[in-house]
């Protein structure tokens, strides 16, 4: 296998490394490069931190490997590789009546990358994680011994959300979810403030919800924003052109407090007073921000940060204490989330919990960072849990005491990799793996 | 009725890439090469998104028993086919061990040249049917770091134009292909690549020619200036040279 030693970075940007990485095209490659010189894998590097990153290492990219290896319209059973897009997926499958049973904020993760997160969707509260829906894992572990991986396999719930430790995956069978058509019936209202957002969350009965927070937004009207409820539908509609890319990075003030502030409120009274119903196509209900490529340009070259944390429903009041502590600083940009989970995880460092998850963006500055690090206390302090999909700034310390099956986790990882082989930048920073 | 494409070497990105093209449009697919499990993969995935009929066919350039199978696989209809077979060892390999030549004229030339020589006569019974032969930009100009590459495909390229001349009396075409680098395995990690194509903007490339009956194209389309210039130095310059 060739090498390619190249700077690489997450898609926060924030965080780089230099390493090499080979991009096999055929399992058989794949399979040699295990026995041979194993490393870990990574995919289209949609994390934002150092999950997919390996200073001074290897690092082996799964994207050329993105076909459908088989499906039973029956069962609803796909059999897909690693480095397949869920973009490409929901594109191939929903005409046909099926849809992946999870799909994350963007369509260019891969297959591989959702397992070893563990993502969820904006149907969380009610389908539960993606590796709840993953019927078997084709693992290859360092040393190149395949695995075919079921649930009742102890190995499965170290894979899934195990961050790439136990091995490369080759290839998942996944359930999917059937659905109406290509098209997303959503129903959007503005939200007045914090109360009345966790009221709707709370009792909203749609598959698909998620809540656009404005985090700049103070006082009474603190938590403002707007609710999306969505169900599958069919019909024609027109699709969207070409995605529009960001060509280059932009410079510091394109995301400055006051054009934030302003480009908020501008988006929160987009959505009549009244609320409406609109019709979309599926990736842009799902996918929104996939329509500008390289988006995570705009905060320049000194990249951004996401905090994501998630904390249990009866701790809302610290979770509005860090929102507010958020619209104090006036840091953030507009890409601010908040959704209610449920209860659904498939792995033991999977990040979800029933509860409430808010996920902002900031660009990455020393105020912001230190910013961060306040609010990752403060997550701790209210026995919540930061998504490590997204991290690049968490101390160890507060990682291990986040996720109780962490040291069990360790141990399982260390059995199939007992030489480190598969240690990233993150498991080192966070210390993920000592017993 | 669907047209037949078949991909000798399917398992190159580019293969791929158009087979996901042809199936998107409908057209029936032969993909044919030595990694049987791995054509089967695109196979499998050409099936589910549009392609009436995606088999694997054996194909080794190198072993001409294999050829007939892989134009039976085609069945009736208007065939037509791709070429991207060939192979590149270090020149300095070859240094080391001459015999190596063979190997590389024969995947890069006359192994496909023999096969689409049985297909020929297919292209003319049916009055129709396209090949697109991919050569390289290395066949304009014998140069120090791959010159037995190069000459290969400068073979089938003068193989392709006379094919072209004889094709086109029964209504066939033949179009000749010559890619700059594209980002595939055989570039990944190799210093000195730059202006590297996605396989995907090739494929695209490569059916539009095919549909516009275009005799002889660089993809990306740059790539006939860059070679206009190298062909123009002159070679009392040029062999002092290490471009």
């Amino acid at each position: 296998m060739r090498w390619k030693t190249t700077e690489y970075a997450g898609w926060g940007r924030a965080l780089r490394a230099t390493g090499n990485l080979a991009r096999p095209e055929r399992l058989s490659s794949l399979t040699a490069l295990m026995r041979e010189e194993p490393a870990p894998a990574i995919g289209n590097r949609r994390s934002y931190g150092d999950a997919c990153l390996n200073t001074g290492g290897k690092a082996v990219a799964t994207v050329r490997l993105d076909r459908i290896l088989s499906f039973d319209p029956d069962t609803g059973v796909a059999e897909v590789e690693a480095g397949a897009t869920l973009g490409d997926l929901a594109t191939i499958f929903a005409p046909m009546g099926w849809l992946p049973a999870v799909m994350p904020g963007t369509g260019f993760a891969t297959v591989g990358g959702a397992i070893a997160h563990d993502v969820h969707g904006k149907n969380h509260h009610g389908a539960g994680s993606f590796g709840q829906h993953v019927q078997a894992i084709t693992l290859i572990l360092p040393g190149g011994e395949t695995r075919h991986i079921t649930p009742d396999d102890p190995l499965f719930a170290a894979t899934v959300g195990g961050l790439g430790q136990t091995g490369v995956i080759a290839s998942a069978a996944l359930r999917l979810l059937k659905c109406k058509g290509d098209v997303m019936i959503v129903t959007e209202r503005r939200i007045g403030g914090w109360d009345e957002f966790l009221d709707r969350l709370d009792r909203s009965d749609a598959t698909y919800t998620v809540g656009w927070i404005d985090a700049t937004a103070k006082g009474g009207d603190l938590g403002r924003g707007i609710l999306e409820e969505g169900e599958t539908g069919s019909g024609l509609i027109t699709r969207r052109g070409k995605a529009r890319a960001v060509p280059f990075d932009a410079p510091g003030f394109a995301l400055a407090p006051a054009v934030v502030k302003v480009f908020n409120t501008a988006y929160y009274k987009r959505v009549p007073e009244r609320g409406r119903t609109v019709v979309k196509p599926i990736e842009d209900f799902f996918f929104p921000l996939d329509k500008i490529r390289d988006w995570n340009r705009l905060y320049g070259r000194e990249g951004f940060h996401q905090f994501q944390c998630v904390v249990p429903i009866e701790n809302a009041p610290a979770l509005r204490a860090m929102l507010e502590r958020i619209a104090q600083s006036g840091l953030a940009s507009p890409l601010a989330v908040l959704k209610r989970m449920g209860p659904g995880r498939a792995g033991m460092m999977s990040f979800p919990m029933e509860g409430y998850t808010l996920a902002v963006d900031f660009a990455n500055r020393a105020r912001a960072t230190r910013l961060i690090g306040e609010l990752e206390a403060d997550a701790l302090a209210a026995d919540g849990r930061i998504y490590l999909a997204k991290d690049a700034l968490s101390k160890g310390a507060t990682i291990r005491a986040m996720y109780p099956e962490r040291a069990a986790w360790a141990e399982a990882v260390n059995a199939v990799d007992p030489d480190g082989a598969m240690t990233t930048d993150l498991v080192r920073r966070l210390d993920l793996r000592s017993l | 009725m669907p047209e037949t494409w078949i991909l000798l070497g399917a398992s190159s990105s580019m293969a791929r890439a158009m087979a996901r093209a042809l199936a998107e449009r409908g057209d029936a697919i032969v993909l044919a090469g030595r990694d049987i499990a791995d054509m089967e993969a695109t196979a499998a995935h050409a099936r589910l998104t549009g392609a009436p009929s995606a088999v694997v066919a054996r194909f080794d350039a190198r072993d001409p028993g294999t050829f007939q199978g892989v134009l039976d696989a085609a069945g009736d209809g208007v065939v037509n086919a791709a070429v991207f077979v060939g192979s590149m060892p270090d020149q300095s390999a070859i240094d080391a061990d001459p015999s190596l030549i063979d190997g590389t004229v024969t995947d890069s030339f006359t192994g496909p040249a023999r096969f689409l020589q049985m297909l020929a006569p297919v292209i003319e019974a049916n009055g129709a049917g396209c090949v697109i032969g991919v050569g390289s930009v290395a066949g304009d100009r014998g140069r120090i770091g791959n010159y037995v590459y190069g000459a290969a495909k400068a073979g089938f390229h003068t193989y392709l134009s006379g094919l072209r001349n004889r094709l086109t009396r029964s209504g066939g075409h033949v179009v000749t292909v010559k890619p700059g680098f594209v980002d595939s395995a055989m570039t990944w990690g190799i210093e000195g690549m730059f202006l590297v194509a996605p396989p995907e903007a090739v494929a695209r490339d490569l059916l539009k020619a095919a549909e516009k009956r275009r005799d002889v194209i660089y993809t990306p389309f740059f790539w006939r200036y860059i070679m206009a210039i190298i062909r123009s130095i002159p070679e009392r310059m040029f062999k002092k040279m290490s471009v």
